[in-house]
């Protein structure tokens, strides 16, 4: 069980398009009607509950809103003498780009998501270096440490900061009991509680694609380096970073794109006013019943992050979360 | 490089490891918390657990999580294994991209897209066919079983490019339909990650807050959703005792599948070495005679 989430993250899964002995592709022998079937299966269940689902997204963004359940007008209708009406409201669009409030909690969204990737990178790296040079034996127990926290629920574990950050919890009781303030400091609803949220909650992302990275390494490049008289810092810089750099390009990817569209760590231990575009999606939808404006919302924070995705999963197919040999 | 600078290595792990756990042994520590402040320490207690357990809301909320868990876990991991399959075995074909990009797709995307692009789906079915009428563990199902197929079909996937298929192949050219070699060969060998897909389809199912709030009707709430509402308003120590067992149900079960699942795995390995070493045994004295 332990292989179950660095699988996932690591990305290491090789194209299965490289050329193999030839008859290995068996299953070539079901064709045409097994191999047809198996693929169907699973293609028509996401064409049908992941694909068309943002196609209908994106047709209620341009509807207009109504009193009604479903709260939007249909964007074709029969008029009056059988013709087709096609009415497309481009005003929540035009609405996003007007108002203020949208802009800003994107920019915030991506602030703190590009912040937080940042420093998960700095903590991360290190760790997962060090994962990945210790012995095999430490290594598994370590991994699996880093692992476990994932199998336990996300949201207890971002409950858990709201104790330790709260303005009588442990850090301020800690804190105020070794003399150092007097005054509890306010953690708890700011920005900086966000951070932490993130950071925790997402850190395992970062680690496990470096790890796989790193340690897929070829050791005897710093044997060579040592032996032309780098020294380690000097090797380091020169021969391990830039071939982590598959690692940390994945494991930015992972920790980035879902800490945009966050909503459960800003909404428990952020700012009440702090606008992350996950928050004013759900605000939107939940309490103004905007049906179409959260479309557009999400419309316009899906093609902002079209670019990530389609490199994310550029680097998923040719298995470069992987190291070079 | 292995010895380069262990103080280094040491020091990052252990402040790692108190970042990752300080959190999580706080939470568990306070859930045995006589006092109702959650943060100040009023004496040993397990009051918590008692009122966790009278919580006719959360009982109900845990029930229904865990039956929407098992059941979406369960086509997510028939899902997920077919489209793992594809993507490995069938080599390039007509929609191979199409499928990969939706598989990898889940993995990343922010949850509020997911969770509303599939309440729009539902009720604009509803409006189109009828199906499904209003919202609640049906739709939960659906939802959760499309967003962690993706998380099966690449474990499974990783499974199966690490795997020898000339054991596959040998069964073929021993007369076996690729049906039976899917099921007498393949299957036995894939298990342990269709289990670890399972286990994990299951916890992600269990875990989610911001898909099921969307696709939920009324009186569909799961266990998050209760604890959400719950946290919102401040910390509350029967939540701890909550966090507590699952935090110990899901270390006591992460160590016994490891174990367990590292002696199939040797056992396995040592079957498949022994199968092999038999094949190159029987091309050695093919070729002497």
């Amino acid at each position: 069980m332990s292989d179950a989430r660095p699988v996932v993250l690591m990305g290491n899964v090789p194209p299965p398009a490289r050329p193999r002995s030839l008859p290995g592709r068996w299953l070539k022998r079901l064709q045409p009607r097994g191999t047809s079937l198996v693929t169907s299966v699973p293609y028509l269940w996401l064409l049908l509950f992941f694909l068309l689902p943002f196609i209908i997204v994106l047709k209620i963004s341009f509807s207009d809103t109504r009193i009604a359940m479903p709260p939007y007008q249909p964007l074709f209708s029969w008029g009056a003498d059988q013709v087709l009406q096609i009415k497309l409201y481009l005003s929540n669009f035009a609405f996003l780009v007007q108002d203020n409030l949208y802009w800003q909690s994107y920019l915030t969204s991506i602030t703190v998501a590009g912040i937080s990737t940042l420093f998960c990178l700095l903590i991360g790296y290190p760790m997962a270096y060090a994962i990945a040079r210790s012995n095999p034996a430490t290594r598994n127990i370590l991994l699996l440490l880093v692992i476990l926290p994932f199998w336990t629920s996300f949201l207890l574990r971002v409950y858990a900061w709201i104790g330790l950050l709260k303005n009588n919890g442990f850090i301020n009781q800690a804190l105020m009991g070794l003399g150092l303030i007097d005054q509890p400091i306010q953690m708890l609803q700011t920005d900086f509680a966000v951070y932490v949220g993130i950071v925790y909650s997402y850190l395992p992302f970062m680690i496990l694609p470096l790890y796989a990275n790193l340690e897929k390494m070829d050791l005897t490049l710093l044997e060579a380096a040592a032996d032309l008289g780098s020294r380690p810092r000097q090797a380091f810089m020169k021969i391990t970073l830039p071939l982590s750099l598959p690692g940390i390009v994945a494991g930015c990817l992972l920790v980035f794109i879902p800490a945009v569209g966050e909503f459960v760590i800003p909404s428990l231990l952020g700012d009440p006013g702090m606008l992350m575009i996950g928050k004013v999606l759900w605000t939107e939808f939940f309490n103004n019943r905007d049906w179409p404006v959260a479309s557009a919302v999400a419309i316009a924070l899906l093609l902002f992050l079209v670019i990530p995705i389609m490199f994310y999963q550029r680097t998923q197919e040719s298995g470069s979360g992987g190291g070079h040999r | 490089m292995m010895h380069g600078r262990p103080w280094f290595r040491i020091t990052a792990l252990a402040l790692g490891y108190t970042f990752l756990y300080l959190p999580i042994l706080l939470l568990v520590a306070f859930s045995f918390n006589k006092s109702r402040l959650v943060t100040v320490w009023g004496g040993f207690s397990t009051h918590w657990y008692g009122a966790l357990f009278r919580n006719q809301q959360i009982l109900d909320a845990a029930w229904l999580s865990i039956r929407v868990g098992a059941l979406s876990a369960t086509l997510a991991v028939a899902l997920g294994t077919l489209a793992g399959m594809a993507l490995t075995r069938f080599g390039p074909f007509k929609g191979r991209t199409m499928l990969s990009g939706m598989v990898a797709a889940p993995l990343v995307m922010p949850e509020v897209i997911t969770g509303l692009s599939m309440l729009l789906l539902f009720v604009t079915m509803e409006q189109v066919i009828g199906w499904p009428q209003g919202r609640g563990m049906t739709t939960i199902v659906i939802a959760h079983v499309t967003f962690t197929m993706a998380f099966v079909a690449v474990i499974v996937q990783s499974r199966l490019t690490q795997m020898d298929e000339s054991l596959e192949e040998a069964a073929l050219d021993l007369g076996a339909r690729p049906a039976k070699v899917f099921f007498v060969i393949t299957l036995p060998i894939i298990l342990p990650a269709l289990i670890s897909g399972w286990l994990l389809a299951f916890t992600l199912s269990l875990d989610d807050l911001v898909i099921t709030s969307f696709v939920a009707g009324p009186g569909s709430s799961t266990l998050p959703m209760v604890v959400f509402s719950k946290v919102r308003l401040g910390v509350s120590p029967d939540i701890n005792a909550l966090a507590t067992i699952m935090i110990s149900i899901v270390a006591v079960g992460v160590v016994i599948a490891g174990f367990w699942m590292s002696r199939q795995q040797k056992a396995r390995d040592r079957d498949a070495q022994m199968a092999l070493a038999a094949n190159q045994d029987l091309i050695e004295s093919l070729k002497k005679g």
